[in-house]
């Protein structure tokens, strides 16, 4: 197994007020596969995918990420962890707006001590494999909502990492754009790239393996598609 | 660290350069402003002084100068002092003076009542050799009215304009004047029982005190006037080649024993006490306001750093998220605390070398005691220079880490 979760439980506190959105979640995933997590809005969705995705620390629980009991590691080394295994794609993109396409997809490869050739070279390669070839120079403001989430992902998949999180990559797009971004995902897929999805949207679940539906912090089924 | 260093450089770099061009016009501007008020103001305040000792300097004491040391009526040994001084080949140029004291007395010829109040005031003459004089003190520079004396005009003088009523009619009624001298004007100088008959050739405005409240006469005729048995001379000005500074010049004299006959002074040392007091207060006054400025570039790169970090607070999140180092993201905000400072600072500097000093040297600004110039050595402005750069450093470095270390989902969600 690539992700082990144990008794995952999460509570957020306002002064006296205590909200517990996850109620001991076991889950697993195996290497290569194409997760979509589901429920209604407030069910604990994110909450889980922030927590698996080490972005955030559960309240109690055990979370094994190739095995690395990532939650015993510093703030640090967290983030070393997430650049070195960790690929992210938020809901709005995430892009950093001073930067260019090529150049949002370059940092974490610098960060990764990358030459600024040998990151630029592999930026581009990145666009060109999400369908946006000649498009590094571009800013995000340049760019269309689908464009944006595809140079996301480009960041994300660039580095190679053992876990794509999505976040709801759908959310902020139209229908067709929608579609294209799951298509890119289930290519890289296919390649072997495990994937984590947070989404709402039943019709963007068509190419994973498997469907966790959460309701109310808790896992109330799974649905094996392949 | 050199990592995070790239990548901070990296982001940092490309924030500034795709920044709105002209909210980094402004703040550079401020910097600017804030350089040129930290070197600007103690430069201008120190310069009041400055001007009054470079003035001193350069029309009346040159680099060293020689006076009768207290309760003594001359140097002594005169001829020894002057040509030792003569025999030295660090001196350039110098000027002995022969002083005494006489009543001068004007508007004589046209006073019809003999009760009414003589025209007259006491005054401090000067025995000189024109030539030399000028040459080191440049006093024909300063001859504002009619024609610098020449050797041997023996019937001639020039009056100081501080003892001439049209010149000092701002400083009120607090000094005896005389009415009417302009350069022809006959004047008469008493002195025990002679009285001798002088016609003005010439008025001399200084803002040295020395030469506008002196009269100036041939050396000559001096020592006949005053009735000088010996030649011993009351004030020598030097000016040293350019090899040597004043110290070293005045310590070649105070080997040859001069000490012992006469008072030694480098020109900063010859300036009343009151004027370095003054300058030390005006160059601490020139700090303090100097440090509000400094506090205020702090303030404002503090809060343009902390407003630039909290509406990118969400990027920073993301950052953060995708792996890049905390201290990579720190980094990008200090670069940009550094090159809003340092490009204030440059450009300060510049408008401080290229245009201000030589401005204020040229068109000082015109004070009663003296021409304020702006002093600004490069020692003092570099520190200040510095000074700017490392606390700018600081106030950029406090809003990035405070926003930076907040939780990473938090910054992400707006929370």
């Amino acid at each position: 197994m690539i992700i082990e979760i144990k008794n995952l439980t999460k509570t957020f506190t306002n002064g006296k007020l205590e909200t517990r959105v996850l109620k001991g979640i076991d889950l697993s995933v195996r290497a290569g596969e194409f997760v979509a997590i589901m429920g209604k809005s407030g069910a604990g969705k994110s909450t889980l995918m922030y927590q698996m995705s080490l972005l955030d620390e559960p309240t109690t629980g055990e979370i094994l990420v190739e095995g690395v009991d990532v939650l015993k590691l510093s703030n640090k080394a967290k983030t070393k962890f997430r650049l070195d295994k960790l690929g992210y794609v938020f809901q709005d993109y995430a892009l950093v707006p001073e930067l260019t396409a090529g150049e949002n997809i370059m940092v974490p490869l610098l960060m990764k001590g990358l030459s600024q050739t040998e990151a630029k070279k592999k930026a581009q390669g990145a666009l060109r494999s999400v369908g946006l070839d000649g498009k590094e120079n571009n800013r995000p403001s340049q760019l269309s909502g689908g464009e944006q989430q595809r140079v996301s992902i480009a960041r994300a998949i660039c580095e190679d990492p053992q876990i794509l999180f999505a976040d709801e990559p759908t959310a902020n797009l139209d229908s067709a754009s929608g579609s294209n971004i799951i298509e890119v995902l289930r290519d890289i897929n296919k390649k072997g790239q495990t994937i984590v999805m947070v989404t709402h949207e039943k019709e963007y679940t068509l190419y994973c393996d498997r469907i966790v539906h959460l309701a109310d912090g808790k896992i109330v089924s799974e649905e094996k598609l392949k | 660290m050199l990592k995070a260093l790239r990548v901070g450089w990296f982001i940092g770099i490309r924030q500034i350069k795709r920044a709105n061009v002209w909210t980094t016009s402004l703040i550079i501007f401020i910097m600017m402003l804030t350089f040129l008020n930290l070197v600007g103001v103690s430069g201008i305040l120190v310069g009041l002084i400055e001007g009054s000792v470079k003035a001193n300097r350069e029309q009346y004491s040159g680099n060293v100068l020689l006076t009768t040391p207290k309760g003594e009526s001359y140097i002594e040994n005169s001829n020894y002092i002057l040509q030792t001084i003569n025999n030295t080949p660090e001196v350039r140029a110098y000027t002995a003076r022969y002083l005494d004291s006489a009543t001068v007395e004007a508007n004589y010829r046209t006073r019809r009542d003999p009760n009414a109040l003589r025209d007259s005031i006491g005054a401090q003459i000067a025995g000189i050799d024109p030539v030399k004089e000028d040459q080191v003190v440049h006093l024909a520079t300063y001859v504002v009215e009619g024609e610098y004396l020449l050797p041997g005009e023996d019937q001639y003088v020039l009056v100081g304009a501080n003892m001439i009523q049209r010149y000092i009619s701002d400083f009120g009624e607090g000094f005896d004047t005389l009415d009417d001298i302009f350069p022809g004007t006959k004047i008469r100088l008493t002195s025990g029982e002679k009285t001798k008959e002088y016609t003005v050739k010439g008025i001399v405005d200084s803002k040295v005190d020395q030469t506008s409240f002196r009269i100036f006469m041939t050396e000559a005729e001096f020592i006949r006037f005053f009735d000088r048995t010996n030649l011993n001379i009351n004030e020598v000005a030097v000016l040293g080649q350019e090899s040597v500074s004043e110290d070293g010049l005045k310590n070649i004299f105070l080997r040859s024993g001069f000490a012992e006959v006469a008072k030694v002074q480098t020109s900063n040392e010859a300036i009343p006490q009151f004027l370095n007091d003054i300058k030390l207060a005006f160059g601490l006054l020139g700090n303090i306001i100097g440090m509000i400025g400094i506090i205020v570039a702090s303030i404002t790169i503090f809060i343009i750093i902390f407003i630039n970090a909290v509406t990118r607070r969400k990027y920073i999140g993301i950052m953060k998220a995708i792996g890049i180092e905390a201290r990579s993201i720190k980094w990008a905000y200090i670069f940009q605390s550094i090159f809003y400072a340092l490009s204030g600072a440059v450009l300060g500097l510049i408008i401080l070398y290229a245009v201000m000093v030589p401005a204020f040297n040229a068109h000082p600004i015109d004070f009663p005691f003296s021409d304020g110039i702006l002093v600004a050595p490069i020692n003092d402005v570099m520190f200040k220079f510095v000074l700017l750069l490392v606390v700018t450093l600081i106030a950029g470095y406090i809003p990035a880490s405070m926003i930076i270390r907040k939780n990473t989902l938090d910054s992400i969600l707006g929370r």
